[in-house]
This record gives structure tokens, C-alpha cells and sequence, in this order.
């Protein structure tokens, strides 16, 4: 089973429209599937994670129901099948 | 007679003809991000507007429109990134500044942290300032309750490669070698928050304007302090005269008339609305040495209202055209330099950038007649007290 990504809605149009994608590799950690995330559709990249590669401060990243600030950040690993979902947090004003 | 808004909750684009009577309103575009930086590239035929909208969540970016908002462009990999190596992050982007005339491809963006990007293709790549990003001071410029945010990129129109920018807090550099080099130019310009209330460098400067006729002239509204400089920046002298006070964000300056200026002063730093609950604009003719204040139209009572550091702009018609945007929502504008003020727009978001352009007006017409989002509005009166 491969890795799956849920893509928000306003970066929909920067993925194919798509809200689910699947990599066809073997990622090991986020990092690693995010990396695969942005050859694919590099112009969700620069709305995930800054130019240093830090997840922005109001996006939030779940492995399963995990968020990984809770866990290894990047590092975190993930598994076959696995679902990582990729939500703005709650903020605004 | 183009109007672009930038609130904290998108963009708004106001169009008028010569007139300035009637103003028909489309927006937001990018609703829900704000929009701190507009422009409007008219050189080489373009009619290109700039925006940069911000959003919480996916950053900031540069979009841009060719139809008057229309379509806008979003590009797929943000134009504007830090190097990896700078060791930087796009916080926000404050200033979209076109080139001179006779270089219509060259660009400036001012960014927070404070840093400058150029393009020198008309918009299509973008690339930090090295002269600047590299400076010696840039290390100790530390951030205002804005950010460390570098607001204002002057071009020079008579002497090709003079810039001048202005950065909180930081000061006012300049460069006169298209941006190689920069030497600060803060002499004169107080900052009492600090032990040394006439540093080199570290100023909070909230504004500058040149004035496009004489660019040797600038005026500076500081935190805390109005200056002008007849040298372009060497020095400033201090033009608080008859004001009730010296603290503000916002200036503008008379398209022809180089000892013209409009500035809205504000209570202090720590109580941020207008003095006395009475919203006026304060107006030079004589380069500062007297202010006057103008205040037909606008709100003389209850008045707790705060135009922020690009929240007023100046158009080039005869008589010439005044606009400001506070922080309550409401956009007001006089068509006679200042004399009197209508209400353009009331229950706007929070507006934080104001830029008042003469535009296409066949495309402009165009654009309108098919926007879902345009409708007309009149001016709306509000009786002096």
C-alpha cells in the first residue's frame, strides 16, 4: 500500500486538483514523502514549508492522527499505507 | 483613476474616470490574506498591477493581473524566495516599487525581514539584494511591532542608479550605484527609544517620500519626529511645526508642487489614533515650516481612527487627487488637494496600503463591465462637526 497524502483545498489547484495523492515510493520519513511531494508538484512546496525547509508555523502535518510536532518533526517516520494529511491549522484574525 | 487597497483581507480596486465623481468598486481578490504591497506598472504599454497577498498559512507571494483584475497570475514556485543560504524566510513582502521609465524591466520589492529583490526582466525572476543583504548595520537593524520590515524603495527618477529605502527599524540607506553599495543616511533623525537618541543607524523611520519634480527632496515621518531632506538624505531637518503632534506613519507628497505634502499625525506611540478624536490631515505648502489642518468632510468628534505607514496616496491629476485608508475600514478621498473629503468606502478590512494610479482607461472599462464582483458606488458624504 502506498503513501497517501491528503492536499487541502487551497492547494488543490497546485496538485491537479487533487485531493488525494499516492507516491510510488517507499518514503521512510515525512520528510522523505515530502521531498517526493514537491518533485511532483513543487508549487505546493513553498506553501507547506519555508526556504529553510521549516513546516510554516500555521500548517499542521499528521501522520495518521499524529501531528508531528508532537513527534519528530520531519524525522517522523511513516509507514506502508500510511496517510499523511496536510491541514492549515485553526488561526486567523 | 485606479485605486488599489490593500487590507488585511484581501485587495479592493476602486476605478474612476478623470472626474474622480463616481467610483466603481470590485473585491477582495485574494480574500482573506492581507495585502500589505501594491503597484501599478504602467511602462513599455503594461498595465500590470502588482500584488502581494500574505497569507497566515501558505506565505506570502507576488501575483499580478494585465486585465485590470480580471485573471489574476499566481505563479506555480513563488517569485520572490530567500537563497537557503541566507538563512532567511519570506515573512511578508511591504513595497512594489517599478523602475525608472527609461529601465522598464527593472523592479524593486521591499520584504520582511528587511531585504530588497530586483528583477530586471519585468517581473519574471527575482533576486535579492546582495549590496544590502550584506551590509554590516543589517545584522543589529531589529523589528518594530511590524517586523523588521524594509516598507520603502525610492527609485530616483533623474539620476539613474540612486535608490533609497527605508527600513524599521534600521534608518534610511541609499545607494548610488544601483544597489552595489548603500551608506545610511540618518543624520538628523531622532530614536528615543534609544540610549542615543542620534545614532548612525537604527531609526525607526515609518515613511519617506521624494517628490518625483525635485528627488533631491524628502520628506520622513518617523517614529516620532517629521523631517525633510533637500540633499537626498544627507541630512534632515526637523519640520514639526504646528502640528499636534509628531508621531505618524503615512505621508504624501503634491505631484508638482515640491513643498506640498500631506501627513495625518497620530496621538503617540502608545496611544495610536488621530489627536483630540478628530481625524485631519495636516498639509505644507511651504516645505514644512507651517502645517495646516484640513478637516472638511471628515470626522471631528469620536473620531479613533489610524492611517498606517502606505495607507495615503497622491494621484497626478489637476487638481491633484488625495486618498488614505484608516484602520477602521473606511477610505476617503478628496478631489481638490486636500480641501475637502468624501467617504469613498465605509466597512472595509483594515486597510494597510493605498496606491492611487492613472491607468488604461479603455481596459479598465473593459474589465468592469465583466466582473462579477464590480459594482458602482457614489461618494458617501459625512458632515463636518
Amino acid at each position: 500500500m502506498p503513501v497517501r497524502f491528503l492536499i487541502p483545498g487551497p492547494l488543490q489547484p497546485f496538485a491537479a486538483g487533487r485531493r488525494h495523492l499516492a507516491l510510488e515510493g517507499s518514503p521512510a520519513t515525512v520528510g522523505e514523502a515530502l521531498a517526493q511531494l514537491w518533485v511532483l508538484h513543487p508549487g505546493i512546496r513553498d506553501r507547506i514549508v519555508t526556504e529553510q525547509g521549516e513546516v510554516r508555523p500555521h500548517i499542521n502535518v499528521f501522520v495518521g492522527e499524529e501531528n508531528i510536532r508532537d513527534a519528530r518533526g520531519l524525522a517522523t517516520e511513516v509507514s506502508e499505507g500510511c496517510e499523511i494529511a496536510i491541514l492549515p491549522a485553526v488561526s486567523g484574525g | 483613476m485606479l485605486l488599489l487597497v490593500g487590507t488585511m483581507k484581501g485587495l479592493f480596486l476602486l476605478k474612476s474616470g478623470p472626474g474622480r465623481k463616481r467610483w466603481e468598486a470590485s473585491g477582495p481578490v485574494f480574500p482573506g490574506a492581507s495585502v500589505y504591497a501594491a503597484g501599478y506598472d504602467g511602462r513599455a504599454g503594461r498595465h500590470r498591477i502588482w500584488a502581494a497577498p500574505a497569507s497566515m498559512h501558505w506565505g506570502a507571494e507576488l501575483c499580478w493581473t494585465d486585465d485590470f483584475g480580471g485573471r489574476w497570475e499566481r505563479p506555480e514556485v513563488p517569485l520572490i524566495r530567500f537563497p537557503a543560504e541566507s538563512g532567511a524566510s519570506l515573512a511578508n513582502i511591504w513595497q512594489i516599487s517599478p523602475g525608472r521609465e527609461d529601465d522598464p524591466k527593472t523592479l524593486y520589492c521591499g520584504v520582511q525581514p528587511s531585504a530588497i529583490f530586483e528583477s530586471h526582466d519585468a517581473g519574471k525572476t527575482w533576486s535579492l539584494n546582495e549590496g544590502l543583504w550584506n551590509h554590516p548595520h543589517r545584522a543589529k537593524w531589529a523589528p518594530g511591532n511590524g517586523g523588521l520590515c524594509l516598507h520603502t524603495v525610492l527609485v530616483d527618477p533623474s539620476r539613474p542608479g540612486r535608490l533609497t529605502i527605508a527600513t524599521s527599524t534600521g534608518g534610511v540607506y541609499r545607494s548610488d550605484d544601483g544597489g552595489e553599495s548603500w551608506q545610511v543616511k540618518n543624520r538628523g533623525v531622532r530614536a528615543e527609544f534609544l540610549p542615543d537618541p542620534q545614532p548612525e543607524f537604527g531609526q525607526c523611520v515609518h515613511k519617506i517620500a521624494q517628490h518625483p519634480a525635485r528627488p533631491g527632496r524628502l520628506f520622513l515621518q518617523n517614529h516620532w519626529g517629521l523631517y525633510r531632506s533637500d540633499d537626498a538624505g544627507d541630512s534632515w531637518q526637523d519640520i514639526a511645526n504646528g502640528v499636534p503632534s509628531d508621531f505618524g506613519f503615512c505621508l504624501g507628497v503634491h505631484p508638482r508642487e515640491p513643498d506640498t505634502a500631506f501627513i495625518v499625525p497620530l496621538h503617540s506611540d502608545g496611544f495610536r489614533c488621530v489627536p483630540d478624536e478628530k481625524l485631519r490631515v495636516y498639509r505644507t505648502r511651504d516645505a514644512g515650516d507651517s502645517w495646516e489642518p484640513l478637516s472638511r468632510g471628515l470626522p471631528q468628534k469620536e473620531a479613533f481612527e489610524t492611517v498606517l505607514r502606505d495607507g495615503m496616496a497622491v494621484d497626478d491629476l489637476e487638481p491633484a487627487g488625495v486618498y488614505f485608508g484608516t484602520r477602521s475600514g473606511k477610505l476617503y478621498g478628496s478631489r481638490d488637494e486636500g480641501r475637502s473629503w468624501e467617504l469613498l468606502r465605509d466597512g472595509l478590512p483594515p486597510i494597510v496600503c493605498v496606491k492611487a494610479c492613472l491607468a488604461g482607461n479603455l481596459a479598465a472599462k473593459r474589465q468592469t463591465k465583466t466582473s462579477p464582483r464590480a459594482k458602482r458606488i457614489g461618494p458617501r458624504r459625512r458632515k463636518a462637526a
